[in-house]
């Protein structure tokens, strides 16, 4: 186990903004800490740095427990949100910061340097201060500086906040590669379900300060623990149902609910789980094709029922188009798999419907 | 006050030429009116200085300074420079660092105390020493019992000029030091640096900027400053007299010759303060000259990345 977490609490002035958390990272793993803002990931992330001290609960990095262990001495390689870089040195001056407090020979410090100023493409920069860099270079300049004395665990803060769209995305693609190629241990955080789907091995998903899920993006997206989960990770619909004799009722949409008491209840579905046809006998339901969103490859439209539900679906261009759908048009439809969403902290039941391959692409986002 | 320096944006200076959205007869007009106004203002008085100076020709002006008690004003106000600066430089970054990166109850308290000379007359301020130090003050039969002298002597003096110079490092520093924040003390510390080191290399240098105007600023009010002075120090001349006060005595003797010597001694003051300001522009122009050349010797990488 590379860092591990037990019963970690944290207060600020008498206010818990993290309680009982528990994960454990294995070496070389890329995990993700995701979560809405203010649910206290980046505060887990600087009590395993060493920057905050936890209120209660262990750390362990490399099993050895750091609680009183100084920052200085955790072996950690931390990447701040603004990268925080030293803007009075260069390139070099920062990449070699950390060697040159830790006494290393100069040679040797020039050998590393240059080392990682060919690993993160910084070849012929080494000269010029932060202010003169773009952000895509100042963050990978961060990131050369964090790992310049080879620390056991690398942690980022909200490593994509700062750049714009399309260097963040050559950005993630980069992150995943440097990992593969160092396989340092690697824990980041982000809010972003998407770059944490995208970039992560494992996704430790938190807010308000509790623990919510850690699996594999693909078990939180397709087993999610609990409706928190399922509705922060991917587009989900959610519908205030009413549940008589083991039926749930929503307008005229009927989802059989085995086992459910009687009482109100929360259906929800994926959009991918719509199934859409202009041959207006082939599903039950009937519904009008009011909007629809371009999403590169995929589309999503928004399908406006005659009670007024509106459900929102997910589908390929190509689908679209063999469909021949279009905003106005008249369609049928069916919900292939749904589940019956329990209270905010409780399990969930099983998704009930047909057997269904999950789609390639789980970026519902885009 | 300590403001009123203007930094120049450093790294983007030359290129951001707006567009002209204002007519060139408005824009020449606001340049004749500044230029005219620092012309008048600042320029003609101070060449009148050299002028006045120099008027009985450069041997007379050579000697004005050479007369003893002119040159031992010049030694002591030097001496008391090299003793305030350095005190007020410790107490600014002490004071900022303090105000900058902690926060503590009665901060906003201390805030207001660094303040405090700019608020006060300096005549005022050399009458609390008085107060405390004289003869009939607090301390005085103590300090008599112990022959020690501090009002109408050097560390009376050096009391007060501490006291009136005290805000200027302080001031100039919290705000850039608040700017900065603590994120680069922070990745210091994840780097493995103590906390002297991290001042040293990280906090020191980033906040130079601030300290040079600082320094700059202290020293040429400490060697400049005459109300206060001129309250704890009795005047006595080759004892206890600064250049601004030599500068006044002369200024007020009866003789035409001695009027002459006072511009002339009034033009060291001017030369030292000329002497900062272009010590400052040299330091300035280096660094800028270092990033620039940083910033031409290093090839055009990935392009798609600069913005």
């Amino acid at each position: 186990m590379s860092i591990e977490l037990k019963n970690v609490g944290k207060q600020f002035g008498g206010v818990a903004v993290v309680q009982n958390v528990n994960f454990s990272i294995r070496d070389g793993e890329l995990v993700a800490l995701l979560g809405p803002s203010g649910g206290g990931k980046t505060t887990v992330l600087r009590m395993i740095a060493g920057l905050e001290m936890p209120s209660s609960g262990d750390i362990f990095i490399q099993q050895r427990r750091v609680n009183d262990v100084s920052v200085r001495e955790r072996n950690i390689g931390f990447v701040f949100q603004s990268y925080a870089l030293f803007k009075t040195m260069t390139v070099f001056g920062n990449i070699a910061f950390g060697l040159k407090i830790k006494k290393w020979k100069k040679s040797d410090i020039e050998a590393r340097v240059s080392e990682l100023v060919e690993l993160l493409e910084l070849k012929g920069l080494e000269k010029r201060f932060p202010h003169q860099l773009s952000g895509g270079q100042r963050q990978r300049v961060a990131i050369a500086r964090a790992l310049a004395s080879k620390p056991g665990v690398l942690l980022l803060d909200e490593p994509f906040g700062a750049v714009d769209a399309k260097i963040r995305q050559e950005l993630r693609e980069w992150l995943v590669r440097l990992h593969h190629d160092l396989n340092v241990t690697t824990l980041f955080v982000t809010h972003d379900q998407e770059e944490a789907m995208e970039v992560a091995d494992r996704i430790v998903v938190i807010a308000k300060g509790t623990l919510e899920q850690i699996g594999t993006p693909r078990e939180v997206y397709e087993q999610p623990a609990n409706e928190f989960v399922a509705r922060f990770i991917g587009v989900m619909n959610v519908l205030e149902a009413e549940v008589t004799t083991g039926v749930a009722r929503v307008g005229e949409m009927e989802f059989p609910t085995t086992g459910v008491p009687d009482g109100s209840a929360r259906i929800g579905f994926r959009p991918y789980a719509v199934q859409v046809s202009t041959d207006l006998s082939q599903y039950r339901y009937r519904a009008v094709l009011k909007h629809t969103f371009f999403l590169g490859i995929m589309l999503r439209i928004e399908l406006e029922l005659s009670s007024g539900l509106v459900i929102r679906a997910r589908m390929t261009k190509e689908e679209y188009s063999q469909l021949g759908l279009d905003d106005g048009k008249e369609v049928s439809l069916q919900i292939r798999q749904y589940r019956v969403l329990a209270s905010q902290n409780g399990p969930l039941s099983p998704e009930v419907g047909y057997a269904y391959q999950m789609p390639p692409t789980i970026a519902e986002g885009i | 006050m300590a403001g009123l320096i203007a930094r120049p944006p450093r790294g983007a200076t030359h290129k951001s030429q707006r567009g002209s959205e204002e007519t060139p007869l408005i824009k020449w007009s606001l340049i004749t009116v500044a230029l005219g106004f620092v012309g008048v203002f600042l320029v003609l008085p101070l060449v009148n200085v050299f002028y006045q100076a120099l008027q009985n020709g450069i041997g007379f002006y050579i000697n004005s300074i050479k007369e003893p008690d002119t040159f031992s004003a010049i030694q002591l106000t030097l001496l008391m420079t090299f003793i305030v600066v350095p005190m007020n430089v410790v107490f600014g970054i002490t004071a900022a660092w303090a105000v900058a990166k902690f926060d503590f109850r009665g901060k906003a308290f201390l805030i207001t105390l660094i303040d405090l000379p700019f608020a006060i007359s300096p005549v005022v301020a050399g009458l609390m020493f008085v107060v405390w130090f004289g003869r009939q003050g607090f301390l005085g039969d103590w300090l008599d019992a112990h022959d020690l002298k501090i009002i109408f002597a050097v560390p009376g003096m050096v009391l007060v000029t501490m006291f009136v110079t005290s805000p200027f490092v302080a001031r100039e520093l919290i705000p850039l030091m608040q700017a900065n924040g603590t994120e680069q003390e922070q990745a210091a510390l994840t780097l493995g640096a103590n906390g002297w080191q991290t001042f040293w290399h990280v906090t020191l240098p980033s906040s130079k900027w601030g300290l040079l105007y600082g320094i700059i600023l202290c020293n040429a009010r400490a060697m400049g400053e005459f109300g206060a002075v001129s309250i704890v120090s009795g005047a006595i001349a080759g004892q206890t007299e600064t250049l601004p006060l030599r500068v006044d005595k002369l200024f007020h003797s009866a003789t035409a010759a001695a009027g002459v010597a006072a511009f002339a001694v009034a033009s060291l003051l001017v030369l030292l303060a000329l002497l900062t300001l272009a010590i400052k522009s040299y330091l300035e122009w280096r660094t800028e000259h270092a990033e620039a050349v940083a910033q031409i010797e290093s090839p055009k990488l990935n392009n798609s990345h600069e913005h």
